[in-house]
């Protein structure tokens, strides 16, 4: 039964260990981290004064777009799904993922994914440059050359999404310890759970919508060709059912990972779980019926206005009773502010502001003035960075030392916290300003009156940029020469499965159910 | 291999979730935005087949029918309107004509698109004879002129009073050899 890792680089492409894959996941993510947060410094740099200094206006669309592309798809969605692959099974007691070979391959067929992606920013015709959402007929009529690449990476990336939740689905409604119900089941795997459903439903509509635009482009089909019969506007209406669950994809494991963080450090089991649990699924089910709340100004029958609109607002409710939730099991709790504490409080009040922000954006009339304007880039910021980013970094700190058996540097993670904390909100506070004062999105350059509010905008992005090292400097730092620990709890107020196993996480844990309670 | 069977189970169905929301993008949900459109009459798109009532004139109202031409990008007829726009009465007939000449050195056919703005009103503008029910064969270096009579329905709701009906011309010679060339 004493099997180790496999040695050289054969223990990672023929990995099929929960543990190697979700490192390897996590690699990958800061690194796509890394390549998305280049391309945003390039825009900020651009935008640090009116005029063009640094790049031509066609590279601006090209760097607006692979960051949104690069960020959603090869940041945040790996991110947790290697925070998945490394806790669930720890989480629920089994010994791995129900289907370890799917599970290599899902990884593996990413890099290349993405290396198609970003291989066209050095082709003739330039990258993909109609934005991450690549409304038609940008992404078809006018689009460059290289857009085929484009549409292949995200088959490909599609694929990997689709392998990976089928993958999870099958080992928690599978694989879990004898006695654990689903109601018993931590938050994290819950919340995991409901995004694995949804990638299924909607990553195949994704798949859908670029290969219409596959065959609109080669092989004469008009699905969003006026012109020949077709409606752009169709284009919009699949993007976004794929799309509005999308972003929910995106927060609902984050809602998993502050549910586990922030009992610990308030020392006090979560509050109001079966709330927590019917509120995510809420928030799931409602994320397929208003996805036309992005298209306002599309045209639309007054009806449809209004009923996405209510629809939309609707979405405040469970995600209110989420946020009450996580406040009730703070009050009154013997809190101490480590780092991933920090973010996860950082989250909970800048998600909530993302989310009064949505708000606003809901109320159709409102929307006409706000829509493509800074102002929705400021609003989806707070919520994909201080929300989804926020919540992993808390997660790569709170769970770190479980992983190598050592802890990270706390005063460092301080700092990492409260720069990032500051530089997010210079960064993103001032483009409400600008958004409300009209400044659209997307373009290299404005009007002198957005000149201020840029400027420190752009100072708060490249301090922000610069936190992230030192983030990187101080996990590389733990792995190499942290300090060595051997709890299992690691955290005093640490409850779950996760955390009865030695520390450092053997290679194999639970290779015989544990009995749970 | 009982103890597989759960998982197995759990794989099959979710595939063919996958799998069919796949098919559903691709084959359910264009139809059904069409249909959803012709219905609503939402998109400029004219509904179905209109059944003729006889029509009141409503003298008291002058509506302005604008016409406008686009050629597909892969067209390159010479396409326009022979009148701009015309002052009718809603339930009055009116006949305008379209001019079109292929300047290109070989025989083609082409298919008009016909799209109504703004979109309430693709409801109400009935065509009862137009040349975008067939498709139009050209000779190299033909013309024609090419007729629509339409009227516009009293049930137009009042707020609006221009009216754009716009043709997209757009060239069909290879699509229809190839059903020609099936169908022998």
């Amino acid at each position: 039964m004493a099997h180790g890792p496999a040695k050289g680089i054969g223990r990672w492409l023929r990995a099929t260990n929960h543990k190697d894959i979700g490192t390897m996941y996590l690699w990958f993510s800061f690194t796509m981290f890394l390549l998305g947060g280049f391309f945003a410094m390039v825009i900020r740099a651009e935008l640090f004064e009116p005029g063009m200094q640094i790049v031509k206006p066609e590279f601006f669309n090209q760097m607006t777009t692979m960051h949104g592309l690069i960020m959603v798809f090869g940041a945040i969605m790996p991110v947790f799904v290697g925070l998945a692959n490394w806790m669930i099974p720890m989480m629920i007691g089994a010994p791995d993922m129900a289907l370890p070979r799917l599970n290599n391959l899902s990884f593996w067929i990413l890099p290349f994914g993405f290396s198609l992606l970003a291989s066209t920013l050095f082709m003739p015709g330039g990258g993909p440059n109609f934005g991450w959402t690549f409304y038609a007929p940008l992404s078809t009529t006018y689009a460059p050359p290289t857009v085929n690449f484009f549409i292949f990476g995200i088959h490909i990336i599609g694929a990997s999404s689709i392998m990976g939740s089928i993958n999870i689905i099958a080992t928690i409604l599978n694989l879990r310890a004898p006695g654990m119900t689903l109601m018993k089941m931590p938050l994290f795997v819950w919340t995991w759970l409901i995004t694995a459903f949804l990638l299924i439903a909607v990553m195949p509509v994704l798949a859908g919508a670029v290969t219409m635009m596959l065959m609109d482009i080669n092989f004469g089909t008009s699905f969003f060709n006026a012109a020949g019969g077709g409606d752009p506007v169709l284009f919009q209406h699949v993007f976004w059912f794929f799309g509005h669950p999308e972003v929910y994809i995106i927060i609902i494991p984050a809602f998993g990972v502050i549910s586990a963080i922030i009992p610990t450090f308030s020392r006090k089991p979560l509050f109001g779980y079966s709330s927590m649990v019917y509120a995510t699924a809420a928030i799931a089910f409602l994320s397929f019926i208003v996805w036309a709340h992005h298209m306002f100004t599309v045209g639309m029958p007054l009806a449809g206005e209004l009923y996405f609109m209510y629809a939309t607002m609707l979405i405040a409710v469970p995600t209110g009773v989420k946020v009450f939730n996580w406040i009730t099991t703070m009050f009154r709790g013997a809190i101490t502010y480590e780092t991933p504490m920090l973010f996860a409080i950082a989250f909970v009040i800048l998600f909530t502001i993302g989310g009064f922000t949505g708000l606003m954006l809901a109320i159709a009339p409102a929307d006409i003035q706000y829509q493509d304007s800074y102002f929705v880039v400021a609003h989806f910021h707070y919520v994909m960075v201080a929300g989804a980013l926020f919540s992993s970094t808390a997660a790569v700190y709170y769970w770190i030392p479980k992983w190598t058996g050592r802890m990270y540097n706390e005063a460092m993670g301080k700092v990492h916290f409260w720069v990032s904390f500051v530089a997010f909100n210079v960064t993103f506070f001032p483009q409400h300003f600008l958004g409300l004062a009209g400044m659209p999105r997307r373009y290299a350059d404005y009007s002198l009156q957005f000149a201020d509010w840029n400027m420190v905008s752009s100072i708060g992005a490249f301090a922000y940029g610069a936190s992230q090292l030192l983030f990187l400097y101080n996990v590389i730092a733990t792995i190499v020469a942290g300090r060595k620990i051997s709890d299992p709890k690691v955290w005093e107020g640490a409850e779950g499965l996760e955390w009865t196993v030695p520390t450092p996480a053997p290679y194999h844990t639970f290779s015989t159910p544990p009995a749970f309670k | 291999m009982a103890a597989k069977n759960p998982v197995r189970k759990t794989i099959l169905w979710s595939l063919l979730a996958g799998v069919a929301m796949f098919g559903f993008a691709m084959f359910v949900m264009p139809p059904l935005y069409n249909v959803f459109c012709e219905v609503t009459g939402l998109g400029g798109k004219p509904g179905g087949r209109y059944v003729a009532e006889q029509p009141v004139v409503d003298l008291e109202r002058v509506v302005k029918v604008q016409f406008v031409t686009t050629n597909n990008s892969a067209m390159p007829w010479e396409f326009r309107p022979l009148t701009d726009s015309v002052r009718v009465h809603p339930g009055e007939s009116h006949r305008v004509e379209f001019y079109a000449r292929n300047d290109t050195a070989r025989d083609m056919i082409a298919q008009a698109i016909p799209s109504i703005a703004p979109e309430n009103a693709a409801k109400h503008l009935h065509k009862t004879q137009c040349f975008c029910f067939d498709q139009q064969p050209l000779k190299a270096g033909a013309e024609a002129n090419m007729p629509v009579v339409f009227f516009i329905d009293p049930a137009l709701p009042p707020s609006i009073n221009t009216v754009t009906l716009s043709y997209t011309l757009f060239d069909v010679t290879d699509r229809q050899s190839a059903e020609v060339t099936a169908r022998n």
